[in-house]
């Protein structure tokens, strides 16, 4: 009964849905649709499906099935598709469609995956690699169970041109300056004629960072875990954190057309005028060299790429050292069999781990691979991450995508100036109530 | 929108030709074998009954998996609260209508499709009129004009949709350029980023987009006016304008309000255009019913809402449709069924 009302639900999301579900039932007959039966095979999607990180996950794979002798089937795909897969599957609810081993994000999707029962919880069966990397498991956890075993975890702060400070006449730059320092260089670089900031407020993603980070830094951390366990968003720190991201509008530090910038598609998005040097910082996570190589002629990372941690404010109430970031995580399915486990496990080990840092292709979570990011801008991040305090999950990813979107949509609106700190905080409590 | 005119067209024909080739062969059949008796009527009437089954069938079939299972489950849909996984167990009746119908962003959804409706015909008419009238005369290089109105309805949607983003980019984009070499400013967040210019930028966009579809429909229909009473009333004396007026209008009625059906339609489901240019934005400036049920369902999995949206949105054009078939297509269509 359940089976037939799901598959029709899938019909209803369109004929876009259906097909890429019937994409997802190809790659699983690949296998002979054997997830459950056969221990021997288990599937594997992740969004490294471009060059040297495409190429030592197929390693990874290989290296594993050597030792075990347990087939790995990779998809590696685009991470929008893979989103859109994952969902797809889900829906479909079949164990044959929905991969073994996949990607979480945690927060909000992940309580969806747990209340209904498609996640695996593997805090017994991977209680070593916990104990390792516990400092970011944390956002991965219901009901103190572990869904999920987090293998990059990045945070978000500026990243800035080095010329362009530079030709401004700012000559020193402050890994984690206050707000006044901060506004000092944005000060300099409107003198000198160049646009501080961009910011892709047309993808409102972009522009809530401001505002989670301002959370960050207002509201001690216990205070956010509790209002969000709560769902009681009325202490003054969220209404503290609204104003200081007005302040920082009404400096008018961002690009021309900023509410109609997106954040990372062509030399136009918000990445994009820091990759070709039309703006001096933007605002985003450790993701930002990689996208930002992308869109240079050469497809080069820039090298006048630096970073500095988001302001502190005077008087805040959260931690300095506390950080806002998140990460991707590596989940297996309820219907997968206890290999997939071990594959999970072995994607966090010493070796795998240092590989992956070694490649730039992340920040590692696992202490041993730490020293083994290769690239110097994005290792700048590591003391920063793990400088003590807490790192709290991007807050849309955090309420998940429901609450999220009411509240991203909500602060967007205030960068356009149509909505004030007391909205952000009304919508939020609105949609979480409505949850 | 043009799928779903031909899926209709498609399971529509089937539906009806055969049954009206069928009753049509039993009438020939019967006074020519009037003595076998009620056995072969009964026969026959079955196996007419069997052809229609099995001409009918297929195209049903498809017509009843891909629209009306989809608007069935839509409707089931929207009386749940349900994130995309697992079963729908959490019935809240109406409440997801509420929330959609109080939805300031809806609300406001609903008035920019009906603005865009209003303004494209208001727009698209008179100027598609004029052109066609124009382009229909013979002139020189008549057919490369045709060719250039027409190529951007040709055009992928999300293509022109994105060359558009470029051209309209703010500071960079090839339009302020011209603007400012010619000393006249831009507005200062874009033209998309303005939360009063964007939506007429965007009918700016979609005019330019479909105009060519409004000429090209009326200069076909404009094939099917007659010769002779341009000649009778050129012999009247008619001036240009006269004929224009009098004759070649009237005529064309029926292609005109075939277009303005399919114009008002294809406005009411506006998405893929808004979605690449604006996404909604800024602050909501452009939202229609379509980016808002994307909104809420892909992006923040409230399928329930979405579910709830959508019907709103199939009933706000079904009784579009069926006052704009009653008020105003009816001219057209009334003589036809008498003549059958």
């Amino acid at each position: 009964m359940t089976r037939t009302k799901r598959s029709v639900a899938a019909i209803a999301l369109g004929s876009a849905v259906a097909l890429l579900a019937a994409a997802c039932a190809g790659q699983g007959g690949g296998g002979g649709g054997s997830t459950d039966a056969d221990a021997d095979t288990i599937t594997w999607w992740h969004n490294s499906n471009t060059g040297e990180g495409k190429e030592y996950y197929d390693q990874v794979a290989a290296d594993f099935e050597a030792e075990t002798g347990v087939t790995v089937e990779v998809s590696a795909m685009q991470h929008e598709d893979m989103t859109t897969k994952l969902q797809a599957a889900f829906q479909s609810g079949s164990d044959d469609q929905i991969p073994d081993v996949y990607m979480s994000r945690g927060g909000g999707e992940l309580q969806t995956e747990v209340e209904t029962g498609v996640v695996r919880d593997l805090t017994e069966a991977a209680a070593d690699e916990i104990a390792k990397i516990s400092a970011f498991t944390g956002q991965y956890t219901v009901d103190e169970k572990v869904y999920a075993l987090p293998f990059s975890m990045g945070i978000v702060g500026f990243w800035y041109n080095k010329d362009l400070f530079a030709e401004a006449g700012i000559d020193e730059v402050n890994p984690s300056p206050t707000i006044e320092e901060f506004y000092g260089y944005v000060d300099q670089l409107d003198q000198a004629g160049i646009t501080p900031i961009s910011v892709g407020a047309k993808d409102a993603w972009p522009a809530a960072h401001y505002w989670y980070y301002a959370v960050v830094r207002e509201c001690p951390f216990e205070t956010v875990e509790n209002a969000i366990a709560n769902t009681d968003y009325s202490d003054p720190c969220f209404i503290k954190a609204g104003e200081d991201v007005e302040d920082i509008i009404a400096k008018e530090p961002f690009n021309k057309g900023f509410l109609s910038t997106g954040a990372q598609e062509g030399p136009t998005s918000a990445s994009g005028l820091l990759a070709t040097e039309k703006v001096a910082m933007e605002l985003a996570g450790h993701w930002e060299p990689g996208v930002a190589g992308g869109l240079t002629e050469d497809e080069q990372v820039p090298d006048f790429l630096g970073w500095f941690a988001f302001p502190t404010f005077d008087g805040q109430g959260g931690d300095p050292a506390d950080q806002m970031g998140g990460g991707d995580a590596w989940s297996v399915s309820s219907g997968a069999p206890d290999a997939a486990v071990d594959f999970a496990k072995y994607l966090l080990s010493d070796e795998v781990q240092q590989g992956f840092a070694e490649r730039d292709m992340g920040l590692p979570t696992n202490p041993a691979a730490t020293g083994s990011v290769a690239d110097e801008t994005l290792a700048q991040l590591i003391p920063v991450r793990d400088g003590g305090g807490n790192t709290q999950l991007y807050l849309d990813t955090r309420l998940g995508q429901s609450v999220g979107g009411a509240m991203n949509d909500e602060i967007a609106l205030m960068f356009a100036g149509q909505a004030g700190p007391q909205d952000i905080v009304d919508a939020i409590q609105s949609a979480a109530e409505s949850e | 929108m043009a799928d779903d005119v031909t899926t209709r067209d498609v399971a529509a024909s089937p539906a009806t030709s055969p049954a009206r080739g069928a009753a049509g062969r039993t009438s020939r059949v019967r006074p020519a074998a009037p003595a076998r008796g009620g056995r072969r009527g009964v026969n026959s009437q079955l196996r007419k009954r069997l052809e229609i089954v099995f001409f009918v069938a297929p195209a049903l079939a498809l017509f009843g998996l891909f629209v009306i299972v989809p608007i069935a489950t839509a409707v089931q849909m929207s009386l749940f609260r349900w994130k995309g996984i697992g079963p729908l167990v959490d019935f809240v009746g109406l409440r997801n209508y509420v929330s959609v119908l109080t939805n300031d962003v809806f609300t406001g959804a609903v008035v920019h499709n009906l603005v865009i409706v209003g303004l494209s015909i208001l727009i698209q008419l008179p100027l598609g009129l004029a052109i066609a009238l124009l382009l229909n005369r013979r002139m020189w290089g008549q057919s490369a004009l045709r060719t250039i109105i027409f190529v951007p309805y040709v055009l992928a949607e999300v293509v022109a949709g994105v060359i558009w983003l470029q051209l309209l980019q703010p500071q960079y984009g090839v339009i302020d350029g011209i603007l400012d070499a010619v000393g006249l400013g831009s507005p200062e967040q874009g033209w998309l980023g303005d939360p009063d210019l964007a939506l007429w930028t965007l009918m700016v966009v979609l005019t330019w987009k479909y105009l060519g579809l409004a000429v090209i429909l009326f200069l076909a229909g404009l094939q099917g006016v007659p010769e002779e009473l341009y000649e009778a009333a050129q012999l009247d004396g008619a001036t240009w304008w006269q004929v224009q007026r009098k004759i070649t209008i009237p005529l064309l009625g029926p292609t005109l309000r075939t277009w303005g059906f399919l114009s008002m339609i294809g406005s009411l489901q506006l998405f893929d255009m808004v979605w690449i240019l604006t996404r909604g934005g800024p602050a909501n400036a452009t939202t229609t019913m379509a980016t808002f049920l994307i909104n809420e369902g892909t992006e923040r999995s409230n399928f329930g809402i979405a579910g709830a949206a959508s019907v709103v949105l199939f009933v706000v054009a079904l009784f579009m449709a069926v006052l704009y078939q009653q008020l105003i297509l009816r001219r057209d269509t009334r003589p036809e069924t008498g003549r059958n």
